[in-house]
């Protein structure tokens, strides 16, 4: 780069500095600047790594390209090859000891659902003598909203990405309030599932083989323009994914009161379609997966414990802290003492630009998580700094369009000391209890700064010997 | 009464500290108050107060104000709280207005129009912040000292491989296309083209330059250590091709304190195949000084050479005592003085020294040793501003020499332009007052152009009406004290 007049000049540091150069009649763009978090020596190993700039373009443009298409729906057993006594569940892994009431619920609701236990003690029991295995929707490429417990009878939706030929799944949404993920386990969640089971699985099957492969993706970008931010919003895409299969529906054969059942309990779930936006975001994070050197985010994720991350770098390695909770507003009667701390599998919306990272784009939900419309503007205005890109798929109307955050950057996040913005549900701490509201949560720092000690540990130390430019 | 209290969480940069500092300090019922990142040398200077601390990290704020009572005290933590507020700058734009960005790449992605990037944050951290510039395309001029070496050498050859320059870090001063970054001076245009591994070298070279009329096309600062074995010269190469292939540029001139000589022999060999001529002005013992450098440019501009300007001082020999004393805010100032002096008196001490035989302790005792200290100096800038912004150390320090009954002679530089304080000589002017009511004389030397924002003529009056010894010649100045402890001004 020639020696030219600066027009204008970043400054990070020494506010005088800056002063100086606006005396001078030069633009300056002052850096909010803050110490960092973590090991200096780290961050320093991490921001010198020669890879880490075209890993990182490589992670993204993966995660951009990918286009994910609904193909199936299928019980777990089949798709997942998930056995009688085998469960998967949302988050990093998780012994019994250290689980949380809305996990064990629906740990236990599960149980029940699969006949393996008459009683919630009785399934207890087996849970707690280990009879029963669980592992994260995440080791399997499943994803799982809330306590995100999958059994094997489950009907998931199967997408796929055929550039790649990367698969993900997800459970079927029960709807609000008394229901498994939300760690419910009374008669009435177990009724509804047998009834999802019996009627809703084989009707979505049906629909989808007759109707052909359901561009995810395309619906996701629609939605977004449509004042969803796919995470605590799904409205518009839950009625666009209705509209999609409606034809194949009514043509099914299928008993009318089945049909009108199905549409009913679709159309009144307004997060129906949470669980095809979040395998659809999964799809994108399996692509941006394993790149050395990459400090992209591929998978953020809690399990009412813990809160988990995995970066594109270090593979599928848990990195996990404490997980906080959530901050917002409360159904009925509950109050913050009756929130359990933040959890499922669903910030994998965040990790994939959705969700809190485009709050901006669902102002009609602010009031929800306890927000303004002028925090939303401001909280993905700020997002941007931690993302690698921008998804011009997923373009925001009220930013002038502008794509979604995507590809959150650990140095970023750590260097900044600001964390990803994630909006979700809130569980009632006692199992049984279910949802008990919605707000914003953010991930626990330590994540992020131990994330970056292992990326720093894949840096080969640079060669001091190497002669100058000279 | 004395408040003291930690805060966590908090950062504001070490300049805007100072200044809520004093405005606490001038508070009616406050004794003394400092307002400071938690380093260790903050923690001993509030110790230094009287003030107990207990451990601390320097990511915490240390808030530290004696008070005459507590209504004092009450008001002083109310204003704390309303200059910390201000200080913090809110986002000034309206509804939907992005927030200002986290990161220097954020920033750059920002503005397209950005070609460089200034980072003077702290040391262990502006790497990363640096690294962001190169990425983004932009030099990267990087004042932040304390950054360890090999993370310099990281970022050279990352920069190089970008094809952009870093300069530093521990840069001082850079002037591009006439737009001055940190200390600069106002120079106007011209053919020369620096390249300088030390800042107030280059802006003391640059005044002289500009009092003689020539002027300059751009200075390329290179860090104190580009020069070094370990650093290989890599930013003063590359340096040295963008000014060859500038068009403004008819003579390059590198200043540089005292290279490693392998290195000094690459730079040679490398200018010696550009187009343009290259003068290599490399301090060192037996070497020519800042002036007598700035003489032979002005030569081989084709100018004609006027010596720098001076004015006497009220005080016409040293004390009886023996020591020559020296603060200087400037590095190679510091430096040159030190070549000058210890060859009419030997050992010079200083944290800088000449010959490691002549170290100074960190507490900074000088027995009866001649001594000159550099107060910019890496260890004693930790957490703090450095002196050119903020001279109340130096002040400190000052009356401490006075009241030294060893003290003979007091040498100082002054560095004005763009980025140091707005009124050294007004700072300086009570205790030159002292000195010269104590017979210690005090010599000055004034670094600084006639566009200057401070003024260069009125803050040599100033000067020299408290009494000072000014000299526009930091060499000139040094030999002038040692005149003065020889028994008179000759």
């Amino acid at each position: 780069m020639s020696l030219e007049t600066p027009s204008a000049v970043v400054t990070a540091g020494a506010a005088v500095f800056a002063e100086s150069l606006v005396g001078q009649a030069v633009e300056t763009v002052p850096v909010a600047w803050r110490p960092p978090a973590g090991d200096p020596a780290a961050l320093a190993a991490v921001m010198g790594d020669r890879r880490r700039p075209g890993a990182n373009a490589r992670a993204v443009e993966a995660m951009l390209a990918t286009r994910a298409r609904l193909v199936d729906v299928l019980p777990a057993a089949q798709v997942l090859h998930l056995e009688r006594g085998e469960l998967l569940h949302a988050g990093p892994p998780v012994t019994w000891e250290r689980t949380s009431g809305p996990m064990r619920g629906a740990l236990v609701g599960a149980l029940l659902l699969e006949g393996s236990a008459d009683s919630p003690e009785a399934a207890e029991r087996l849970l707690r003598a280990g009879a029963v295995s669980w592992e994260p929707c995440h080791a399997r490429g499943a994803v799982g909203p809330m306590a995100g417990v999958v059994s094997p009878s489950m009907w998931m939706f199967c997408l796929r990405d055929e550039a790649t030929g990367h698969e993900s799944w997800c459970s079927l949404n029960e709807g609000l309030g008394k229901v498994l993920r939300y760690g419910a386990y009374g008669k009435e969640v177990i009724d509804r599932l047998q009834w999802m089971g019996a009627v809703l699985g084989p009707l979505l099957q049906h629909a989808v083989r007759a109707t052909g492969p359901v561009d995810v993706t395309a619906l996701v970008a629609q939605m977004v323009q449509m004042g969803d931010e796919g995470h605590n919003r799904n409205r518009a895409g839950t009625l666009m994914f209705l509209r999609e299969l409606l034809p194949a529906l009514i043509g099914s054969g299928f008993p009318t009161a089945d049909v009108s059942d199905a549409v009913r309990f679709v159309s009144g779930n307004d997060h129906f379609f949470l669980n095809l936006v979040m395998p659809t975001c999964k799809l994108m994070s399996l692509a941006a997966a394993g790149v050395p050197g990459s400090s992209v985010v591929t998978v953020m994720s809690r399990n009412g414990t813990d809160f988990g991350i995995q970066t594109s770098g270090t593979g599928e390695r848990w990195f996990t802290a404490p997980a906080n909770t959530p901050e917002g507003l409360f159904l009925g009667g509950y109050g913050p003492e009756d929130a359990n701390p933040d959890i499922g599998d669903s910030a994998i919306t965040e990790t994939a630009g959705l969700g809190g990272m485009s709050m901006a784009t669902a102002p009609a939900i602010v009031r929800l998580v306890g927000g303004s419309v002028a925090d939303a503007l401001a909280t993905t205005q700020r997002m941007y700094d931690l993302t690698v890109t921008e998804n011009p798929a997923f373009a925001i109307p009220v930013l002038e369009f502008r794509g979604a955050p995507t590809g959150i950057d650990v140095t970023s996040v750590v260097r900044s000391r600001v964390l990803p913005q994630i909006n979700t549900g809130m569980a009632g701490r006692v199992a049984g209890t279910g949802q008990v509201g919605a707000g914003l949560v953010t991930p626990p720092m330590g994540c992020f700064t131990q994330a970056l000690d292992a990326l720093a540990a894949s840096v080969a130390p640079p060669d001091m010997r190497r002669p100058g430019p000279g | 009464m004395r408040h003291l209290e930690l805060r966590t969480g908090a950062y504001v940069d070490s300049v805007s500290l100072m200044q809520v500092s004093r405005r606490l300090s001038a508070l009616d019922g406050v004794r003394s108050a400092m307002v400071a990142m938690a380093t260790d040398l903050n923690v001993v200077l509030a110790a230094g107060m009287g003030f107990d601390v207990p451990d601390a990290s320097p990511t915490e704020m240390l808030v530290a104000v004696d008070a005459t009572d507590e209504a004092a005290l009450a008001e002083a933590l109310a204003d704390l709280a309303a200059a910390l507020l201000a200080s913090s700058r809110p986002d000034e734009g309206g509804f939907g207005s992005a927030p200002a960005p986290l990161t220097v790449r954020a920033a750059a992605a920002r503005v397209d129009a950005a070609t460089v990037a200034l980072v003077s944050t702290p040391g262990e951290w502006a790497f990363a912040d640096a690294v962001d510039a190169v990425d983004a395309g932009l030099h990267a001029m990087v004042f932040s000292d304390n950054v360890p070496v090999e993370q310099e050498v990281a970022l050279k050859d990352r920069a190089a491989a970008a094809g952009v320059l870093v300069m530093g870090p521990d840069c001082g001063t850079a002037l591009i296309g006439g737009v001055g970054l940190g200390f600069a001076n106002v120079v106007r245009p011209g053919p020369v083209g620096l390249v300088a591994a030390s800042g107030t070298g280059a802006q003391h070279l640059m005044s002289l330059l500009d009092a003689n009329d020539v002027g300059i096309s751009h200075c390329l600062g290179v860090g104190g250590r580009d020069l070094s074995t370990l650093v290989g010269g890599r930013s003063t190469l590359q340096a040295l091709d963008l000014l060859d292939l500038d068009d403004a540029t008819s003579l390059i001139v590198v200043v540089s304190k005292p290279p490693a000589p392998e290195v000094a022999a690459a730079v040679r060999a490398h200018a010696d195949r550009l187009r343009t001529p290259v003068l290599l002005a490399l301090l060192g013992p037996g070497q020519p000084d800042l002036t007598e450098t700035a003489a032979a440019v002005v030569a081989a501009a084709g100018g004609t050479w006027t010596a720098p300007e001076h004015w006497p001082g009220s005080v016409e020999r040293g004390r009886p005592g023996g020591a020559l004393r020296g603060l200087f805010a400037g590095g190679t100032l510091c430096e040159e003085a030190m070549l000058v002096a210890t060859e009419r008196l030997g050992p010079v001490y200083s944290n800088i020294p000449l010959d490691p035989r002549w170290a100074v302790g960190v507490d900074l005792s000088l027995h009866d040793h001649h001594a000159l200290l550099d107060l910019g100096d890496d260890r004693l800038t930790r957490g703090r501003p450095h002196p050119m912004i903020d001279p109340s150390t130096r002040v400190g320090l000052l009356r401490a020499q006075i009241a030294d009954p060893h003290t003979s002679v007091l040498l100082l530089d002054v560095v004005l332009g763009l980025g140091a304080e707005p009124d050294p000589a007004g700072e300086l002017e009570p205790v030159v007052r002292v000195a010269t009511a104590e017979r210690v004389p005090v010599v000055v030397g004034l670094v600084g152009t006639r566009d200057d924002p401070q003024g260069l003529r009125s803050q040599a009056a100033r000067l020299v009406d408290a009494g000072a010894w000014v000299h526009l010649s930091n060499a000139a100045a040094a030999r002038c004290a040692l005149d003065l402890l020889a028994g008179g001004a000759r």
